[in-house]
């Protein structure tokens, strides 16, 4: 069957062409909002990460910048001789607590030899000697210090803040200790999200707070940041089968206001952003690290969500576009078949066109050799009567067999007479009728033959009934047809046929109906066909009723047939009024 | 007198056997096979009463052999045989004059009765004819 197939390949075209036309835009807008958005948003993310960042610097430079500020107030309003006695130095430490917090540990007073000559704090530092450590040399160098955080003499973390005064021949340096757990929790405070963390270590890589999980990034890229080389995308192969790999420098900006974000990908797999920005004058790093998952969170929520709209959306394409397919082939099939069907009605009418034109055709031809072999007969019974023949056996016989030529040659004329009728095109010769004028007339044609057959016509005719447009011979044919076949089948008892006219709304109706012998159920379908007839040979030709279909067809009306057998038949005809006219009026 | 009859078709039987039967029945009957033959006979002779045309016809056909004997023969009785009962061509024909027309297979007395009525028309007009004609000239005398 190659419906079936050419259905399922129409329903899946369809349903392919759906989808891809639907599908596609909204891939489209995905994809290049997304990409947009995306690439917007980590323009957003990294510079707002960029910018806390370098916030929080901007603090913590501030801080430090501050207790430099604070310890050399102290070492230029006091002299060597205030601070050298420990009571005042104690007073002073007192004070600066009192003011910030906590945040100054202790305060000495250290000579140009490195001996800590008055001390003020919790340590039993008094007379350290600090002549050897670093802190000391490079304080010596410049009027103020900061140093990195380390253990000294206490054993514990911190850094100092030192400010060197040089008095008359005199050069000596205050220090003091900065609580390196206040300093820490300012560092640590800083959050983002759920896996940000920032911390501070020096040049060298070592850190100068404590971070509270482990940082990601190592050594090399401190220094080369510091250094202001350009960051790369490269791999550090940390130990055997494990590296470690900076993915994508995002930014890198050189100089004073050194910043640099990087994305690196741990040893566990992970994606970090790292945003380093320089404190305390490029000698340290402020480091910031954020899993970038983290960091970007929103951006993936969004585009989750995106991608599960866009899945249900094609989703429910598809499964619409299945739906719709199936039910515009299913209408398309319908209308193929209806146009099937159409198409084989028209062919049918051409097939009657044509059989109409052909019989019309043979009509013609045999007319004429139908003449001549009746005229040939009549020859031969001319002949007969001259001859004296008298006696002849066969005399008889001969004359019956040529009478019977005569009759047939006539019932030859009849048939293709009605046969011409029927394959004729109507003339078109319409005129308004009255129908009920009409049928009085053929009954009144057809009396002689019912009275022959023992039959009673009765009219029962509607007063008010609209007039007709239409040719009269087509009517008193069709009147004629279905009178005579009533008449014809109602058998030598006798019987009734009784014709009415009615009015139904727009269409004239006329109803012819006997108490004959009926139409079985096997033939109702059948009788308007031409050539159909039950009538015994030589008394009917089977095209009666065709020829009536065909008028009130093409006047637009319909027959119809209802029939029992050995009850009797109706045949019902309707014909449209003619328009715009009012009901004639019977006097 | 009998009547002289033309019968013009181009069905040679039936022409053939239609002649005998016709003889039988005390007509004379010409015979033409063709509407130009049939109209050529009604020229070159001059008594024919009643001609019987068969309408459709190779060459002339009936219609046309019928404009041009009445043309020529105005007084001839003209019936037409048609084996197509196409009452359009009848009626055209009675419209250019035709007595009347029968389809053909005919019946051989209806159509002798219609020859005989032809010619019964036609002497009638014959003798109206020479009434007037008479009258005319008596008439003439005008005194």
């Amino acid at each position: 069957m190659d419906d079936a197939q050419y259905y399922r390949q129409l329903r899946r075209n369809i349903v392919l062409v759906v989808i891809a036309v639907s599908i596609t835009p909204m891939l489209l807008i995905g994809a290049i909002t997304g990409y947009e958005f995306h690439i917007s948003y980590y323009a957003k993310v990294l510079a707002h990460l960029q910018e806390l960042v370098e916030k929080h610097n901007q603090n913590l430079d501030g801080f430090l910048n501050e207790r430099q500020v604070n310890i050399r107030f102290l070492g230029r309003a006091f002299g060597y001789e205030q601070l050298a006695d420990e009571s005042r130095l104690e007073a002073l430490l007192q004070m600066l607590q009192e003011e910030h917090h906590g945040v100054f540990v202790d305060l000495g007073l250290v000579d140009e030899k490195g001996i800590q000559v008055a001390y003020a704090g919790p340590f039993k530092l008094a007379q350290a000697d600090y002549a050897d450590a670093e802190w000391f040399r490079e304080a010596m160098k410049s009027p103020s210090y900061i140093s990195g955080v380390f253990l000294g003499l206490r054993g514990l973390p911190h850094f100092i803040v030192t400010v060197k005064i040089q008095e008359d021949d005199k050069t000596w340096i205050l220090r003091s200790t900065i609580d390196f757990v206040a300093f820490n929790t300012l560092v640590e405070n800083f959050q983002l999200g759920e896996t940000g963390l920032a911390y501070i270590v020096n040049s060298k890589g070592e850190f100068q707070t404590r971070p509270r999980q482990d940082p990601v990034l190592i050594r090399e890229t401190y220094e080369a940041f510091l250094e202001d080389r350009p960051l790369e995308e490269e791999t550090f192969t940390i130990a055997e089968g494990h590296s470690e790999r900076i993915q994508k420098v995002w930014k890198q900006d050189t100089g004073a206001d050194r910043v640099a974000i990087i994305e690196k990908r741990s040893l566990a797999g992970r994606r970090y952003l790292c945003v380093m920005t320089s404190l305390k004058g490029g000698e340290w790093i402020l480091v910031y690290q954020q899993e970038a998952r983290d960091a970007f969170s929103e951006l993936y929520y969004n585009r989750n969500i995106a991608i599960l709209i866009m899945v249900l959306g094609s989703v429910a394409v598809v499964f619409a576009a299945i739906v719709l397919s199936r039910r515009m082939v299913f209408f398309i099939a319908q209308a193929d078949r209806e146009k099937e069907m159409m198409n084989e009605q028209v062919i049918e009418a051409g097939k009657l066109a044509s059989v109409g034109e052909l019989a019309a055709g043979i009509a013609h031809e045999i007319n004429n050799p139908v003449a001549i072999m009746v005229e040939e007969a009549g020859w031969v019974e001319d002949l007969l009567e001259e001859e004296d023949l008298k006696g002849a056996e066969n005399l008889e016989e001969l004359q019956r067999a040529l009478k019977q030529i005569r009759t047939q040659g006539a019932r030859c004329k009849e048939i293709t007479h009605k046969l011409l009728s029927f394959a004729r095109r109507t003339d078109p010769r319409v005129q308004t009728v009255s129908i009920n004028e009409l049928v009085q007339e053929v009954v009144g044609l057809s009396e002689q033959k019912a009275r022959f057959g023992n039959v009673k016509i009765s009219l029962s005719l509607s007063e008010r009934l609209l007039p007709v447009k239409a040719a009269p011979s087509e009517i008193q044919q069709v009147l004629m047809n279905l009178i005579n076949n009533a008449i014809d089948a109602i058998d030598k008892k006798g019987g009734e046929v009784e014709v009415t006219t009615r009015g139904d709304g727009d269409l004239v109706v006329i109803d012819v109906a006997d108490d004959g012998q009926g139409i079985p159920k096997s033939n109702l379908q059948r009788i308007f066909d031409p050539f159909f007839t039950t009538k015994p040979v030589g008394k009917g030709t089977g095209l009666g009723l065709s020829i009536c279909y065909g008028i009130v067809k093409k006047m637009g009306g319909e027959i119809t047939v209802n029939s029992a057998v050995d009850v009797g038949t109706t045949f019902h005809v309707y014909i449209p009024a003619a328009d715009g006219e009012e009901a004639e009026d019977r006097a | 007198m009998s009547t002289v009859v033309l019968l013009v078709d181009d069905e040679v039987p039936f022409v053939e056997t239609m002649t005998k039967r016709l003889t039988k029945r005390e007509l004379t009957v010409l015979a033409a096979h063709s509407g130009e033959e049939g109209l050529e006979k009604l020229k070159e002779n001059k008594k024919v009463d009643v001609v019987i045309l068969d309408v459709k016809m190779p060459g002339m056909d009936g219609i046309e052999a019928l404009r041009e004997m009445k043309k020529a023969r105005p007084l001839a009785e003209v019936i037409m045989l048609t084996g197509h009962a196409t009452v359009e061509t009848a009626i055209e024909g009675m419209k250019l004059g035709a007595f009347d027309y029968l389809m053909k297979p005919c019946d051989l007395d209806q159509l002798m009765a219609k020859v005989r009525e032809a010619v019964a028309k036609k002497s009638e007009h014959e003798r109206k004819i020479i009434e007037a004609q008479a009258m005319n000239i008596a008439l003439r005398r005008g005194d």
